[in-house]
């Protein structure tokens, strides 16, 4: 780890202008992602500008009846927020399965977001990476791809996005704020990670400096009918093969509407329009829900190691959207 | 670069001069002497360094000693109440919750605040009624235990001891 600097942050405006002028600061939430790309030289930020401790540690109801989160507020308080339990279901049981317990009660929400690919040769230093070194090369895509993207991956880099908390929020149709030199800006979740294209060292739009103070969820009724499911190597403590976010609004045994995230597919969380698009209007069955999932994984293109995942992801959508018919249906069981 | 900082240690007021680059586990073992906390990956998958931290579990490899100035932290070393061990050291001692041990410092403090969070109502990943965890069943015991590993493989014990605790 080379030296750095370290500055506790008085306010968010301060933090960002000492971060904007200063190429090689970062900021630092829970630092279970940041410390360990340091030890592993990954990331040699010159400068660390902690936001740990800034006002954004709240979670608050917006008016008109969504909520805002504060970057600040930890994974495990949020999961056990009883205003997102109930309203978000699909949100709480994201963060349980993403990480540990004591984990979860460093990491930030804004940290979250910002973490980055457990591809095996991104944190290898030994490897050429593109999204480590632009230009050195992709050591997955001929390498083991077992655990890489089917879904919108370039030449240039097949890593998929690690957080199990942003497959919901994209689901959710999230806003992440920000807040920059130039003052605050609102950015749909679903933009805020990008797709590599010939830029896979940039995870998100945001620009250097820029500052994550909050997630705000707009209201969704139906939301309250939602699930996150995850499929890993093992039960608990591992990262997505595959993993379904979901909420579905039936009325008469026909899909009024519907929200679909897929995580561990892509570089970034993906909402997957196009199955939502067939599953509006349809009658709320297991052949609906196929249809639904060949949709949107027509587009897969699986990697040698990798065709199991577009199986995995269509079954896995499937058996979501299937229970959360079944709820309605009046079986509360969840699944 | 170098920093001062302050932490209460079991119960004791230490003040160190630390590089900033000091992770919380090196601030403890190297600098202070509390050698509770153990060291396995380092990369914050094992839990063998996990302590309270202001009072929530928390892994101390990736958490830098500099962001945590003033923190009041509890190692498992500093769970007894005079000379009676807590609950849970007794039950693992009971229930013979280890072989080697390395990872035992880590177990019972996790353990402790895994036991603070169910009874906060937070649920788990297992967790099935929406309201809240009822019970702490082995299935919920093992989920939320998941953050430490056991290389002896000693877990058949390790939630033995935690249920003989659990409310």
């Amino acid at each position: 780890m080379i030296p750095f600097d370290y500055q506790r942050a008085a306010d968010g405006a301060s933090a960002v202008a000492t971060v904007t002028r200063r190429p090689g600061a970062a900021f630092l939430g829970g630092g279970t992602n940041l410390v360990d790309h340091m030890k592993l030289g990954v990331a040699d930020p010159d400068l660390l500008v902690d936001v740990t401790r800034l006002p954004y540690d709240a979670i608050e109801q917006l008016p008109g009846g969504g909520v805002r989160i504060g970057a600040t507020v930890r994974n495990s308080d949020l999961a056990a927020d009883p205003l997102i339990r109930s309203r978000y279901p699909v949100l709480s049981e994201a963060l349980l399965a993403g990480a540990s317990g004591q984990l979860r009660n460093l990491a930030t929400t804004g940290g979250n977001l910002l973490q980055r690919t457990r591809c095996v040769y991104f944190q290898d230093v030994t490897t050429p990476c593109n999204k480590r070194q632009p230009g050195a090369g992709c050591s997955a895509i001929d390498g083991w791809t077992r655990n890489h993207a089917i879904l919108g991956a370039s030449e240039h880099c097949v890593a998929t996005h690690p957080s199990d908390m942003a497959v919901a929020m994209a689901a959710l149709d999230a806003a992440v704020v920000v807040l920059g030199a130039d003052g605050e800006r609102s950015i749909p979740l679903v933009d805020f990670h990008r797709l590599p294209g010939d830029e896979p060292q940039r995870d998100t739009v945001l620009e250097h400096g820029e500052l994550i103070t909050a997630v705000d969820v707009p209201a969704l009724g139906f939301a309250v009918r939602s699930a996150y499911r995850k499929v890993r190597d093992r039960a608990s403590y591992a990262f997505a093969l595959v993993s379904v976010a979901a909420a579905l609004d039936i009325d008469g045994g026909v899909v009024r509407d519907g929200r679909v995230a897929l995580g561990g597919v892509a570089h970034k969380p993906w909402r997957a329009t196009r199955a939502e698009e067939r599953l509006r209007g349809a009658p709320a069955d297991d052949a609906t829900f196929a249809a639904a999932a060949d949709a949107e994984l027509a587009q897969a293109r699986p990697l040698r190691d990798n065709g199991f995942k577009v199986a995995m992801a269509r079954n896995t959508l499937v058996a979501v959207l299937r229970d959360l018919a079944a709820r309605d249906q009046g079986t509360k069981d969840r699944p | 670069m170098q920093a001062q900082i302050t932490l209460s240690v079991d119960g004791e007021q230490r003040s160190l001069t630390i590089d900033t680059r000091t992770t919380l586990l090196d601030a403890l073992r190297e600098r202070l002497g509390v050698t509770s906390p153990k060291k396995g990956c380092d990369h914050g998958q094992c839990g063998a360094c996990t302590v309270l931290l202001d009072g929530r579990r928390a892994n101390t490899c990736l958490a830098l000693a500099v962001a945590h100035d003033g923190a009041r932290i509890t190692t498992a070393a500093g769970l007894e109440d005079g000379d009676n061990l807590h609950p849970l050291q007794q039950a693992f001692i009971d229930h013979d919750g280890f072989q080697c041990g390395y990872c035992t410092p880590g177990q019972i403090c996790s353990a402790v605040g895994m036991l603070d969070e169910f009874e906060a109502g937070h649920p788990s990943h297992v967790t099935q009624d929406p309201t809240g965890p009822q019970q702490l069943d082995d299935d919920e015991i093992r989920e939320r235990m998941s953050g430490n590993l056991c290389r002896c493989g000693a877990y058949a014990n390790i939630v033995a001891a935690i249920r003989a605790v659990a409310p």
